[in-house]
């Protein structure tokens, strides 16, 4: 795509690019060296350090699949969760009576623009002051789930709206009410293209399962953590890359099924009539040979 | 709401303290986004490797995790920041740079490639191209994903609260032994410190993004 710049490289834009390439590769070099000689000097690079982690008597690498687990858990019940909440949302919002849509659009806008991490607290410290008590999972939950309905509220809105208006209007020229155009024909044809959307935002939700730290649910980060103040601090670094290691390799195995199934809908053609939904930035957009993505609309 | 008025030098504090790292944060993310857009649409393939490398792992890493390894994972390896402050802004920053440079990146490619062909055919350089045909054009289409960056930057900002930085959210976290009637006031006095950032962007956003529709 980006060879559109400039052309194909004659014998002296050859020996620029070289140029251009080594200088590059003296400063990666010169980085990654800082870090080895940080980490050399630090004796972090040690393979007892790093051992511990493979470890089973250790009980390190169970400790980390469990927290996995208990990270996966809490993102797959708050994803479904917030994926009807914010179908109804979205439909709430595009009804024609005020009294329904009004509200629905101050909710959804509200806790679109108010940080999860506040949602997640104030659900953690307000809830046991009502006197009821909440376990960490649920505040965790809590937060993740009213943040990520209206997040999807809007993606499931402008799914429905970016179907082709000729679906509407031929809709309500063979007399359907609101409620069938809406079953029959629009909800259709828009949940196919929101398909990958839908497993991208997976991969959001699954990344701000790492505030459950902050609440003291017992996830991956928070477990690297207990981690380390149970084997000490020699460890700490090898803990934290492990729990880092284990979100990006999860995450970019989400991203490649989202990217798949983008590239499948964009061949359906049931998914034809609706115009491109945009996947949200967690998620590079595939590039159309000739066009870019079209984000931009 | 007795509660608002006695706690508001703190929550104003607070504000403050969001808004100053919001601010740099986004100074410092616009900066190191466009050099890393720059080096995804250069003609090394080291460099659009380099460039993709860090997107790519950057994206798919929680932000806390940043946060965690900014405050407690650069000591052990005895680069150590000034203060909580200085590595929740160098969090913030290596974070929202990878998404500044997705927004700069797709903005390139969204500019009809015939601009940038003409451009070659006159025969300027790949400089050139970039800077006088390409990006004053990419720059309308990269605004809106940028405010949106910016309005994800300030929630995200909430996170430092975590990390020993006094700012809004830690407003709540500071008062979490009041009654529940004076919680919810507290509660919505920081959610209301975000709403007077963040809706106001959005709506320009927005409005924005209608204006351009008209112009293409």
């Amino acid at each position: 795509m980006s060879s559109l710049l400039y052309d194909i490289p004659g014998p002296k834009a050859r020996a620029r690019n070289r140029v251009l390439t080594a200088v590059g590769a003296l400063v990666v070099a010169g980085l990654v060296a800082l870090a080895v000689w940080r980490l050399v000097v630090n004796d972090q690079l040690d393979g007892d350090r790093w051992a511990v982690l493979f470890d089973p008597r250790t009980e390190v690498p169970q400790a980390l699949l469990r927290a996995l687990g208990r990270t996966l858990q809490v993102a797959v019940i708050g994803m479904v969760l917030a994926t009807v909440l914010g179908a109804l949302l979205a439909i709430g919002r595009l009804s024609d009576r005020r009294w329904i849509s009004r509200p629905v659009t101050v909710v959804v806008e509200f806790f679109r623009a108010v940080p999860l991490l506040l949602l997640i607290l104030f659900s953690f410290i307000f809830i046991p002051a009502i006197g009821t008590p909440v376990s960490p999972f649920a505040a965790l939950l809590l937060g993740l789930v009213l943040y990520n309905m209206s997040v999807l509220a809007e993606i499931f809105r402008s799914g429905i709206l970016s179907v082709a208006r000729g679906q509407w209007e031929a809709g309500y020229a063979l007399g359907l009410r609101k409620s069938q155009l809406m079953t029959t024909v629009l909800l259709p044809q828009a949940v196919r293209r929101m398909l990958p959307v839908l497993i991208a935002q997976l991969v959001v939700l699954l990344k701000d399962t790492s505030l459950g730290y902050i609440v003291t649910y017992s996830e991956l980060l928070r477990t690297a953590r207990s981690l380390v103040e149970f084997f000490g601090n020699t460890y700490s670094f090898q803990f934290y890359v492990a729990a880092a290691v284990i979100y990006i390799l999860v995450n970019l195995l989400i991203s490649s099924i989202a990217r798949l199934v983008e590239r499948r809908t964009r061949k359906d053609r049931k998914a034809r009539a609706v115009g491109p939904v945009g996947l949200p930035d967690e998620i590079t957009p595939v590039v159309v040979p000739g066009g870019g993505p079209d984000r931009s609309r | 709401m007795s509660v608002l008025i006695d706690n508001l030098p703190l929550l104003l504090r607070g504000f403050w303290m969001t808004l100053v790292l919001s601010v740099l944060a986004w100074i410092g993310a616009m900066v190191l986004g466009t050099v890393l857009a720059g080096l995804r649409v250069s003609p090394s393939a080291p460099l659009r490797g380099l460039g993709y490398t860090y997107v790519e792992l950057v994206r798919n890493t929680p932000l806390t995790v940043v946060f965690f390894f900014m405050a407690f994972g650069l000591p052990q390896l005895d680069l150590a920041l000034p203060s909580f402050f200085w590595s929740g802004l160098l969090a913030l920053v290596l974070y929202t740079a990878a998404f500044v440079c997705e927004a700069i990146r797709s903005g390139i490619n969204a500019v009809p490639p015939g601009q940038a062909e003409a451009a070659r055919a006159l025969g300027m350089p790949f400089g050139q191209v970039l800077g006088q045909v390409v990006l004053p054009q990419a720059i309308r289409t990269v605004i809106p994903p940028l405010g949106n960056v910016w309005i994800a930057l300030v929630k995200n900002s909430s996170i430092a609260s975590a990390f020993a930085v006094t700012e809004l959210t830690a407003v709540l976290s500071r008062l979490s032994n009041a009654t529940a009637g004076a919680l919810v006031w507290i509660g919505l006095g920081v959610a209301l410190g975000y709403l007077v950032i963040t809706l106001p962007s959005g709506w320009a956003v927005s409005r924005f993004e209608r204006r351009l529709a008209v112009l293409r």
